[in-house]
């Protein structure tokens, strides 16, 4: 690609301390986020995907290599980097729907007043959930906590945004019900994101490109292309699936058997 | 296995109306709603407490020693209106508002030091554990050495008997906001102080209002002791000292009547001032039910 890519992320060592021990959690990862990708970053737990994730939102500085968004070097969270978390608490409980979205607004000094409010409405409006303005978080269900969380994230109309398995707390039928939905806000805004998840076919669903990391500490096994949106669910998405778990898993079986043997 | 779950037919049906069958929703009876209110119940408790107040006070018939419930309602009422009770109470409340505001601002500044570094959270940790237990009163005999006689001794120990309460609540609330909401917060870029009004003490209000609430009681029950002592010498005290005094003067009743007073404000703080509060905040918010 011609052009320069949006976020940049070159030999990310990266080590957090524990209680009693300092652990690697990814080594030496490369990747490129272009603008409008939807990027999905996936491995088994234990993968470093989320600590990945928090030091490209600046919560956590690499040891080694470097974090570049728009060129300029990532070293503290801001909201040119907008998070949607998994936890349902990452919604104010004090403020209403739009005062949650609203807050993000102003108190970044990104708008204020009556344009701030516009601009939440507009995007609650988006996630449907105008009924909901003016109700307080704890009267939400999960689903419409995450979808208030990923209106939040998207009136900062960030450079990206950082999804950090937003959908796992959610049951099954909710999950696929706000991945569609997720579809649908990018066909009308054409967001960047950075998405984390371990499901593969989460993974195939929402992403147009898949990083596949290895446990222990993270390392980059594979970037692949994802399929064309209207084939993520035939028989190619099998395909796909059973690749990216062939190759995720690879190793583990192999152990396994080695143990079988001895 | 397979050929035995292959033969069991599929069952298909259709649900039956909800006007075939009784109840779906129905209201409660008067009485069943009459009693979920919480001040309902609360009042048949006091009304009853009353009542037997009353009937062993004429049982007992000692005026001297326990005077009855409509004598000492009397008492009270006269105090208000001439007896100078709302005066004194006053002058009470004046006393501890100034010492439960010092109290609160003190404790707010130790939180603050206490949560941007490791070494205030040892300071402030290891201050409550030292003073937390140490009884507010047992510091007035050297309060009036410092300070002499008047509101300054009284303010005093009223800070002591607020500042750690508060503290300690509010510090520990603000250790059990969550990380996610923190990195939200961060999200934003807030900092420093901005951080800490616009999410730590919003996220913490749950905590912080319990920690006022004992810090208000504390408070309260340590300047009714400290006036008792110290009235003595002062002319214009508050209404331990109208307790005191009438004690002297063997008006039972009134007696009664000042310590009435005291629990009736006791009442009024926390169920008609601070359950506002809290209607109006963390019940609101879904952060306590």
């Amino acid at each position: 690609m011609a052009t320069d890519p949006l976020l940049d992320v070159r030999g990310v060592t990266l080590q957090y301390k524990t209680k009693d021990q300092l652990v690697t959690a990814t080594y030496r990862v490369d990747f490129h986020v272009f603008r409008s990708d939807r990027f999905v970053v996936l491995g088994p737990s234990g993968c470093g995907k989320s600590t990945l994730l928090k030091a490209v939102g600046g919560y956590l500085n690499p040891v080694e290599g470097e974090i570049r968004l728009k060129g300029h070097e990532v070293t503290r969270p801001g909201p040119d980097r907008m998070m949607v978390f998994q936890e349902f608490d990452q919604l104010l409980p004090w403020k209403t729907v739009k005062e949650n979205v609203m807050f993000a607004l102003t108190a970044t000094g990104k708008l204020a007043g009556r344009s701030a409010e516009n601009k939440a409405l507009e995007y609650i409006a988006k996630v449907k959930l105008s009924k909901f303005a003016d109700s307080f978080p704890h009267t939400l269900s999960g689903g419409m906590k995450q979808r208030v969380a990923i209106a939040r994230g998207m009136a900062m109309e960030p450079d990206i945004l950082l999804m950090d398995e937003p959908f796992a707390a959610l049951d099954a039928l909710t999950r696929r019900k706000m991945q569609d939905e997720l579809l649908q806000l990018w066909d009308d805004t054409h967001f960047t994101v950075l998405f984390v998840t371990h499901s593969i076919p989460e993974a195939i669903k929402i992403g147009s490109r898949i990083l596949l990391l290895s446990p222990h500490p993270g390392q980059v096994k594979a970037e692949i292309n994802s399929l064309p949106r209207q084939e993520s669910d035939g028989d190619e998405a099998k395909a796909l699936e059973q690749k990216i778990h062939t190759m995720l898993f690879a190793d583990e079986v192999e152990e396994e058997a080695e143990h079988s043997h001895g | 296995m397979a050929d035995t779950q292959a033969l069991r037919p599929e069952l298909y049906r259709d649900p039956v109306d909800a006007s075939h069958f009784g109840v779906v929703e129905k209201p409660l009876s008067t009485w069943e709603r009459i009693y979920n209110v919480a001040a309902v119940r609360k009042i048949f408790i006091l009304v009853a407490l009353a009542a037997i107040w009353e009937l062993y006070a004429r049982l007992l018939n000692n005026p001297l020693l326990f005077p009855t419930f409509t004598s000492t309602i009397d008492a009270f009422v006269q105090g208000l209106f001439g007896g100078g009770l709302l005066g004194k109470a006053w002058t009470s409340i004046k006393v501890l508002l100034m010492g439960y505001s010092a109290g609160i601002a003190l404790a707010a500044l130790l939180t603050v030091i206490a949560i941007t570094s490791r070494i205030g959270t040892d300071f402030l940790e290891t201050l409550t554990s030292m003073f937390n237990p140490l009884p507010a009163i047992a510091l007035l005999p050297l309060a009036l050495i410092w300070f002499g006689l008047g509101n300054g001794s009284l303010v005093f120990v009223l800070i002591h008997s607020v500042l750690w309460a508060v503290a300690l609540n509010t510090h520990s609330g603000f250790l059990s906001v969550s990380n996610t909401m923190r990195m939200v917060g961060r999200n934003y870029g807030l900092r420093g102080l901005s951080y800490v009004g616009r999410i730590l003490i919003p996220a913490a209000f749950p905590s912080i209002l319990t920690g006022l609430k004992i810090g208000w009681a504390f408070a309260w029950r340590t300047l009714i002791a400290a006036e008792l002592v110290f009235g003595v010498s002062s002319g214009s005290g508050g209404l331990g000292w109208f307790i005191y005094e009438n004690k002297n003067q063997l008006e039972i009743p009134n007696v009664f009547a000042g310590l009435f007073t005291v629990i009736v404000i006791g009442l009024l703080v926390e169920n008609v001032i601070f359950r506002t509060v809290e209607a109006r905040t963390v019940r609101r918010w879904g952060m306590q039910s």
